[in-house]
């Protein structure tokens, strides 16, 4: 059974199935049930993100942040966040569809604020990268602290081959993603060869050299980094702003709806990761490395391929993440946006994909919009999640046991 | 050859800095199997206090001496105190969650307490000036520069080492320290007082931080409140190259990266923006080459 269990720490995921079964007096069990739950579930969210990101006014955003975390715990503790849940297991196409409605509102009522799309991509983003991170950390048990150094690879190679124009810009993106994985090879040896804290290490080392080396590198444009060009694909520019059926939109939609298609690529490929044997295999190398290689796995090869995919996620947002900021410096990636990331998926529920959208949208958008904390937002972000590590050390949304056959 | 030997005592001075900070960590780390990464800014926090100190003997109008042996001891027991605090409220609860929990936890103490110091310490987003406390000046020594004060802070740090090892190998308090090492569970029944004993060796660790910050202090003439981090990533991996849990491992690597720093700057003059770059680099190929540390206590794994 525990080889079998989706984490290694049995209690918080036990406590929510419970809560999963508990919830059947308000017949959401069904397949209506679950869908009306899913609908609930992503209305609540697209409502709570348009609202932190229009309203401007601090004590009214106050407010509505207290409301939301109010609703988001009522909706938790009626099992309606469950219920969205197994939805998604049993009726993937009906949440598919539900979240892309959701996400088209979500444009259409920001169609002109640059600040709130510019934000909205920013958070698809760094969903994308912990999705990579959760590959590698939730699924297989890789440390990776230097998430930040394979973004800044794909910025950076974007950044270079602006110089070739006629290379197309998917090509420019993919490519992001290609080198960062091919750097991150590097890092496989040591990464395979020692454990635990020695293996934190070696990303560790290699997330300040990298930084390091930026600082220092005059063909990388040094400390003052570099300018990049923004994206054509086939023939549409992306700094035009597109207009739909009469209604204008800013020129960031064109990069929300792209980020979010990668995302939404990246999200199937994870759950079909996740899903399919070889999830199970890399749940068995987090488990227990020797077990599993004496059931004849190779854990060399599936340690790889999780650290691999994970960087090349990475490397392919840090590509759109330049190209969209229209320029990159050493500073974007620091250790410190390395440990954001780690505690972005911590915080989402380490193995939970949808964990880490919902997580993300609080890392990114809360320091930036409450203003008033400006100046504290480290210290309160610090305290927050030491906090949240005594409260709920699985995270917001922990991840579920897996259960084959029944339900 | 007289630069070599500048190049050799900076390098010492480094390494003894480095050392102190990688003895924190491997006393962590052999007590209660943690990787404490708010050690770099316990060492600033203590270095802080240090400055401090010198602000109110300053005001007190004592004798340099006395306000030497102030700083000193304010910023070990400063950094002594929070360490001992952050064991006891922070790592001991949450000693049996996932190491990547408590790496983070510690992480973000860590920027707490960088964040506590810049915001609410006078002025503490700029550079701080460090009085000069040491005799200034030198002796030239067959074409060798001496800095008096070098000399001093690389011979008492390397005293605080060796009084560090005397308490943890032959004192009471360190049969205890080592005993909880060896097994908390068996250390409890045998009569020892747990907590505390968890707690004097976080101390004792930290202690060994607050004097490093001091030396660096005293040396740079200049502390920041950032000094912190790179130091801790710099301790954490002279306890790693040496092998976690063995002290005298830490001491050689916090020498060791010191000198591979000297090194790079000595022969590579036009590499020397890369120091660290190539440091870290012979660090991930040094834990790739021995993945337990240089001096690690040698033992297959059982199946």
């Amino acid at each position: 059974m525990s080889f079998l269990s989706a984490n290694g720490a049995g209690g918080p995921e036990l406590f929510s199935s419970q809560v999963g079964s508990r919830m059947s007096f308000l017949s959401m069990k069904g397949k209506g049930g679950q869908i009306l739950s899913s609908v609930l579930v992503a209305a609540c969210v697209a409502c709570s993100l348009v609202a932190v990101l229009d309203i401007e006014d601090q004590r009214a955003l106050g407010i509505c942040i207290a409301v939301i975390a109010g609703v988001a715990f009522a909706l938790s503790k009626l099992g309606i966040v469950q219920a969205a849940e197994q939805a998604g297991v049993h009726h993937p196409w009906a949440v598919r569809c539900i979240i892309v409605a959701a996400f088209a509102g979500v444009l259409l009522v920001l169609r002109e604020n640059n600040f709130a799309l510019l934000m909205s991509a920013t958070i698809l983003i760094y969903a994308t990268v912990c999705l990579g991170l959760t590959i590698q950390t939730g699924f297989t048990g890789l440390f990776n602290f230097a998430g930040a150094a394979f973004l800044g690879t794909g910025g950076y190679t974007a950044a270079m081959l602006a110089n070739v124009t006629w290379l197309p810009d998917i090509i420019v993106i993919l490519s992001g993603g290609l080198i960062a994985a091919a750097l991150g090879t590097i890092l496989i040896l040591p990464v395979l060869r020692t454990r635990g804290h020695y293996a934190a290490l070696a990303t560790l080392a290699f997330g300040i050299l990298f930084y390091g080396f930026l600082e220092a590198n005059e063909l990388l444009g040094g400390p003052q980094g570099l300018k990049v060009p923004g994206i054509t694909i086939l023939g549409w520019d992306f700094a035009n702003e597109p207009t739909l059926g009469g209604i204008s939109f800013s020129f960031y939609a064109n990069y929300v709806v792209l980020i979010g298609a990668i995302f939404a690529v990246f999200m199937i490929f994870t759950r079909f990761v996740e899903r399919s044997w070889i999830g199970i295999w890399l749940d068995a190398v987090r488990l227990d490395e020797t077990a599993a290689s004496v059931f004849g796995l190779r854990v060399s090869l599936w340690k790889s391929f999780a650290f691999t995919t994970g960087n090349f996620l990475a490397g392919v947002m840090g590509a759109v993440y330049a190209k969209m900021t229209a320029f990159i410096a050493p500073a974007n990636f620091t250790f410190g946006d390395s440990l954001t990331l780690v505690s972005i998926v911590l915080l989402g529920g380490i193995g939970n994909r949808w964990g880490v959208l919902i997580a993300t949208m609080i890392v990114v958008l809360l320091p930036e919009k409450l203003q008033f904390i400006q100046e504290y937002r480290l210290l309160l972000f610090s305290c927050v999640i030491i906090g949240l590590l005594f409260v709920r050390p699985g995270g917001l949304l922990a991840r579920r046991v897996r259960v084959f056959g029944g339900q | 050859m007289s630069s070599i030997a500048q190049y050799l005592l900076n390098g010492l001075m480094q390494g003894t800095i480095y050392g102190l900070v990688a003895i924190g960590f491997t006393i962590f780390f052999g007590v209660m199997n943690v990787i404490k990464f708010s050690h770099g800014d316990v060492l600033t926090f203590g270095a802080f206090g240090g400055l401090v100190a010198t602000w109110l003997s300053i005001a007190l109008g004592l004798p340099i001496w006395l306000e030497l042996g102030l700083v000193i001891l304010v910023a070990v027991a400063a950094s002594a105190a929070i360490g001992a605090l952050i064991a006891r409220s922070l790592v001991l609860p949450l000693k049996d969650a996932p190491p990547l929990n408590m790496l983070l936890m510690t992480m973000m103490v860590g920027t707490a307490i960088r964040e506590c110091i810049r915001l609410f310490f006078p002025n503490g987003t700029n550079p701080q000036k460090f009085p000069e406390l040491l005799p200034s000046g030198g002796a030239e020594m067959s074409g060798v520069y001496l800095r008096y004060d070098g000399l001093i802070l690389i011979v008492s740090g390397i005293a605080f080492i060796f009084a560090i090892q005397w308490i943890i190998n032959r004192t009471r308090l360190g049969l205890a320290i080592r005993a909880v090492a060896e097994d908390g569970e068996t250390a409890r029944t045998m009569g020892i007082n747990f907590t505390l004993t968890v707690a004097i060796a976080f101390a004792i660790g930290s202690m060994t931080a607050g004097f490093g910050g001091a030396l660096f202090g005293l040396y740079y003439s200049e502390i920041n409140y950032g000094m912190g981090l790179i130091l801790a990533v710099i301790g954490f991996s002279a306890a790693i190259i040496g092998g976690l849990g063995n002290i005298w491992g830490a001491i050689i690597g916090g020498y060791l990266f010191a000198g591979l720093q000297t090194a790079v700057v000595a022969t590579l003059p036009s590499l020397s923006d890369y120091k660290n770059v190539v440091a870290f680099i012979i660090v991930i190929a040094l834990i790739t080459w021995r993945p337990t540390g240089l001096l690690a206590e040698r033992g297959s794994e059982r199946v």
